[in-house]
């Protein structure tokens, strides 16, 4: 299969999950799960707190910024974090870039 | 616990067959050649009760489905029921009973995703499969419909002898109509389907040439729409992981409230199912005979038994493994590994252009 390039995003996008996609805790199953057409991804802390700020109103910059400013980390390790995870997301149709 | 002492799994699907009425006449339906009676089929609020429990079990998904679950006019109940039990719903239709208007209110319920199946690129052929006329056509307009109200669209396309030369425009058609994610369904031998096998049966060098196909489209159209295949395991050297497990990922309600482990447990002597009528969900999936009898890996017999990917594939399918050898602890013989592989293979070599038995009941 061919290599995908890395992707690049503009920092003034507003990601949103679509419809049909959604992020939910269960118990059962052990933390939040992220469930899509058919398929389920579990969702590590990190992107749960990703995707809690990808409400479609707030740009890829802003959300990068405040997580920066949240977990006192560097903002451009946080950036590519953000970048690869709303990128791969986006590539699987779970994620629209407004 | 299961047979080797773990921990019993939560399962993260449920299938609800809602009722085996359905207007097509697939010859490949996974649906048992006995159907279901309508007077047989749970109610709504039955239908409810069992979504709560399913969801506290920790099911994330529900698969409403059929026979044609358009069928059921209390769909909209339904599907508010499944809603209201915090699970995330999948309408797995052939689109045939919907209409703009009737789909706008299950959206409203809190639909939220449609599966159409489309029979294939091909309007004459598609509904020459389906035993259908107009079906091809009904199908695309519903299909539009969905993607107009803003629900995700998957398309099923099950991909068999008569149409698996045309996978490139079957793609092609699902992205013209909306969809996010197509499934290339290759056809899998169990009721109906399974009587009709011979007249399914693709050539090997079609499969092959299919695999290819699915790879160049994965390629072409990364990030526009999601393709998923599901492998036609008799040209497969390994089995399929059947459904994830026997009791360890999903389970099946059938129209007349009798728990499965999967669609086409029935076929297996000597099961004992439990009905929803009479015990909780929680009840079923840890104690019904039929859930323990294949869960885990203390039933197996060799080569499972020893087999290195054992707990990767569990010995493929309990459903397969009688069907074909009259043995259900036997391997499934799709396995190469298995003593009864070259029985696969001459079944696999055994397609032929013969008349389809449509589904009836």
């Amino acid at each position: 299969m061919m290599d995908t390039p890395a992707r690049q995003l503009s920092g003034s996008v507003c990601p949103r999950l679509p419809r049909g996609v959604r992020l939910t805790h269960n118990e059962a199953q052990g933390g939040w799960v992220l469930l899509a057409p058919e398929r389920v991804f579990k969702a590590d802390a990190i992107t749960v707190e990703i995707l809690k700020r990808c409400t479609g109103e707030t740009t890829l910059n802003a959300i990068v910024d405040d997580l920066a400013r949240a977990f006192a980390a560097p903002r451009e390790r946080i950036h590519a974090d953000v970048v690869n995870l709303l990128g791969s997301l986006a590539d699987k149709k779970l994620l629209e870039l407004g | 616990m299961t047979t080797n002492g773990a921990s019993l799994p939560a399962p993260l699907g449920l299938l609800a067959e809602l009722t085996h009425r359905c207007p097509l006449g697939c010859p490949y339906c996974s649906n048992p050649l006995a159907l279901d009676r309508r007077d047989d089929e749970l109610d709504s609020a039955t239908w409810g009760r069992v979504f709560n429990e399913a969801a506290a079990l920790g099911v994330l998904q529900v698969h409403l489905s059929g026979g044609e679950p358009a069928a059921r006019r209390d769909l909209p109940e339904i599907v508010r029921a499944a809603c209201e039990a915090g699970l995330y719903s999948n309408l797995i239709t052939s689109a045939v009973g919907l209409t703009p208007q009737n789909l706008a209110v299950l959206a409203d319920a809190g639909l939220d995703h449609v599966q159409i199946s489309i029979q294939d690129s091909d309007e004459a052929s598609a509904d020459h499969i389906a035993g259908y006329k107009s079906a091809s056509a009904r199908k695309r307009a519903i299909a539009k419909e969905v993607v107009r109200l803003g629900l995700p669209l998957t398309v099923n396309m099950v991909v068999h002898r008569a149409n698996i030369a045309r996978i490139e425009s079957m793609v092609e058609l699902a992205l013209s109509l909306g969809a996010s994610r197509v499934e290339i369904a290759h056809v899998q031998y169990y009721g109906w389907a399974l009587k009709n096998r011979a007249a399914l049966m693709p050539s090997r060098e079609q499969v092959e040439q299919a695999v290819r196909q699915v790879e160049m489209l994965r390629a072409r159209h990364h990030g526009q729409i999601v393709i998923d295949a599901v492998v036609p395991d008799y040209f497969a050297r390994f089995p399929k992981p059947c459904v994830g497990g026997w009791g360890r990922r999903s389970l099946n309600v059938t129209p007349a409230g009798r728990v499965l482990p999967c669609h086409a447990a029935e076929v297996i002597p000597g099961l004992e199912f439990w009905n929803v009528r009479e015990h909780s969900l929680a009840d079923i999936w840890r104690s019904s005979p039929a859930f323990l009898t294949f869960r885990g890996t203390d039933w197996m017999q060799e080569p499972c038994k020893s087999c290195a990917r054992r707990d990767q594939d569990f010995g493929g399918c309990r459903c397969q493994a009688f069907l074909l050898t009259g043995d259900a602890r036997a391997a499934d013989p799709v396995c190469h590994l298995s003593p009864q592989h070259a029985l696969v293979e001459h079944l696999a070599a055994a397609g032929e252009d013969v008349a389809y038995s449509y589904r009836s009941s």
